[in-house]
């Protein structure tokens, strides 16, 4: 027994005099981090640390267009230094990734996704934080109001436009009158989007029914349950339904549902059609207002940016096979 | 590795600790593998999160700690009165808990606490300011030694000998006038009402709450319990129930340590499960090898032995 508390007692007074012997990293201010950077001498370059929550289509397009659009705003990889790390979808490993950013004395954290935004914020309240793909950032608390950040974070917010997918669901399948809304209620992206698609459909006096699942093995059978009792589904980006996407849409075929999905990646292995986000423009619109805060424009004045553009796309094949006409959106 | 790294990993190590000392109730003393765990983290996050919302961070704690047990007695009363199988009803348990999660957090599957009072701020708000940095640390360090403490006296009482004896005979415990059904039911409630309580610290830590918080966490939580009995073993002779919820916490601390050191050295995020499932691999192969190495060295004796 007293060998063992001796050895705890090494190694909490190991951690003590550590921790005493760095002056706390989170209370430093950013312009002093890069200071005392310890690059070598003349090569002074600013480090940011990149998050993104897991692999992923989109958020992968996302980190793509940041270090495109980051490299042609000058910030090219002879002045920045960008740790890019993985969360992997495991949020323990997006506390600790925040964590050794915060650590490293990174000058700025750019986060894709919620969770890792909300991490990085957890983790520190100066360094700034851009965030890109965070659909709802006044919900996510990282906000107080889109115009005014009053935290240390602000960033990109991948909104999607469903009365604008509804809209071109008239265009295309006048008649609907009930939907069948097909989703993960454990994502809160999906959530959000469900949300705004019930207010859109009420405003509208359209009815819809609502099936949810856990695992992408139980779409299957949760789509055959809407069969007879919907005039066409709607799917948000769920990322679930998404890898079930290729069942989904040849069980819809089959019953002859229009499936609307909120996606371009679902409406590429089937879905019918969407006004959907277009990821690299988010990405570039997130390296732009992270070029913004590294020239030195504080972060609150810096507001929220949701995306201008939306881009409608449809699959020939289901169009086709369901006797739709969507020549319009298909080039 | 900067210090800033180690301080959360060891923080995040202390609050981790409330689950190897669930899994060493579960799993060492009871002998019960209980899947639950998964769901119970993510339950105490759940109301603890909700709780903190509405401003009451502290009444959360205890919510965590009530939703918790009751998850362990669902459980319990699935194995001891429906007889199903230990594994089969932490699985159920832990199915249904993905649905009561989310009603618990109001439908939604994630609750930011960015702007709330947690304990970790209360607290914080105590310490002078020049302390504060440290606050963190020194408030999941209370948790875990004053839970470390509560369960080493609580395994000493009438009740928690009694726990400790129907995980190492059953028979001989029903013979002897103790309940079995009711040991176990009582010590599946205290594991998963101390794993619930982990994770509603953890919310508070991180200052969110998701619904698939406790993926995994069972394999995190045996990771560390097993750690810390490999350095138990390495320091004593004889292991006592002390000692081993000790190493638990302790072994809670390396395990976040490793990983962290892991990051820090740029190991690829997609190789982490890796490097956990190596690190388990280890220490729970340590004593095989240490024994096959006792006997060559006994082998090796003996034979030097017969050449002299």
């Amino acid at each position: 027994m007293k060998k063992f508390l001796t050895v705890i007692l090494v190694i909490t007074l190991a951690f003590l005099t550590a921790c005493g012997g760095s002056p706390s990293a989170t209370s430093s201010p950013v312009s002093s981090s890069v200071d005392s950077l310890s690059t070598a001498p003349g090569t002074e370059k600013i480090k940011i640390g990149l998050v993104q929550m897991m692999e992923h289509p989109s958020l992968d397009e996302i980190r793509e267009a940041i270090f495109t659009e980051l490299t042609a705003q000058g910030f090219d990889a002879s002045k920045v230094d960008i740790d890019y790390q993985n969360g992997q979808g495991d949020m323990n490993t997006l506390n600790s990734i925040a964590q050794k950013f915060v650590g490293d004395e990174v000058d700025m954290i750019i986060a894709i996704a919620t969770p890792a935004a909300q991490a990085a914020a957890a983790a520190t309240t100066d360094i700034p934080i851009i965030f890109s793909a965070v659909t709802d950032p006044v919900d996510a608390g990282l906000v107080g109001s889109l115009e005014k950040p009053d935290r240390n974070c602000t960033g990109t917010s991948d909104a999607i436009p469903t009365e604008q997918i509804f809209t071109l669901a008239d265009e295309l399948t006048p008649g609907i009158e009930t939907y069948g809304f097909l989703y993960n209620q454990g994502e809160s992206n999906s959530v959000s989007v469900i949300n705004d698609a019930k207010a859109t459909l009420d405003a509208k006096g359209v009815a819809y029914i609502e099936t949810c699942v856990i695992t992408s093995g139980e779409v299957t059978s949760a789509a055959q349950s809407l069969i007879g009792k919907v005039d066409a589904i709607f799917c948000p980006i769920d990322n679930t339904v998404a890898y079930a996407m290729p069942n989904l849409s040849q069980i819809a075929i089959e019953a002859k549902l229009p499936v609307y999905v909120a996606a371009d990646s679902m409406v590429n292995d089937g879905g019918l059609a969407t006004v959907g986000v277009n990821y690299t423009q988010l990405g570039v619109q997130t390296a732009q207002m992270a070029a913004k805060v590294l020239s030195g424009t504080a972060v609150a004045d810096v507001p929220v940016e949701v995306l201008t553009q939306y881009s409608t796309v449809a699959n020939k094949d289901t169009a086709a096979a369901l006797g739709i006409d969507v020549s319009n959106y298909t080039k | 590795m900067s210090m800033v790294l180690l301080r959360g990993a060891a923080e995040q190590g202390f609050i981790y600790s409330l689950v190897a000392l669930g899994l060493y109730l579960s799993f060492r003393t009871l002998n019960i593998a209980d899947l639950t765990v998964d769901g119970s983290f993510t339950l105490g996050a759940a109301a603890a999160a909700t709780l903190t919302v509405l401003g009451h961070p502290i009444l959360g704690l205890l919510a965590a700690i009530f939703a918790g047990s009751l998850a362990g007695l669902v459980t319990a009363v699935l194995q001891t009165k429906l007889k199903v199988q230990p594994i089969l009803a932490g699985i159920i348990t832990m199915t249904a808990l993905y649905s009561i999660n989310l009603r618990v957090m109001g439908n939604r599957s994630n609750l930011p606490l960015l702007r709330e009072d947690t304990v970790f701020t209360l607290f914080s708000n105590l310490l002078p300011a020049a302390l504060r940095g440290y606050s963190k640390l020194a408030l999941s360090l209370i948790f875990a030694i004053l839970t470390a403490l509560l369960l080493i006296v609580f395994l000493r009482t009438r009740l928690g000998l009694s726990i400790r004896a129907t995980g190492d005979n059953r028979t001989m415990v029903s013979s002897s006038s103790i309940n079995p059904t009711y040991t176990t039911t009582v010590g599946l409630c205290l594991a998963n009402a101390l794993v619930s309580l982990s994770g509603g610290l953890l919310a508070q830590y991180q200052m969110f709450s998701e619904i698939t918080l406790g993926t995994g966490m069972v394999v995190i939580g045996l990771a560390s319990l097993i750690i810390g009995e490999v350095l138990c073993d390495m320091l004593f002779r004889s292991p006592s129930v002390a000692r081993a919820i000790l190493a638990a916490v302790v072994g809670a601390v390396i395990y976040r340590i490793i990983i962290a050191m892991a990051l820090s050295a740029s190991v690829s995020t997609s190789d982490l499960k890796l490097v956990s499932a190596v690190i388990v691999m280890i220490a729970i192969s340590y004593p095989a090898v240490r024994d096959q190495y006792r006997f060559y060295r006994l082998r090796k004796e003996a034979q030097k032995n017969v050449d002299a």
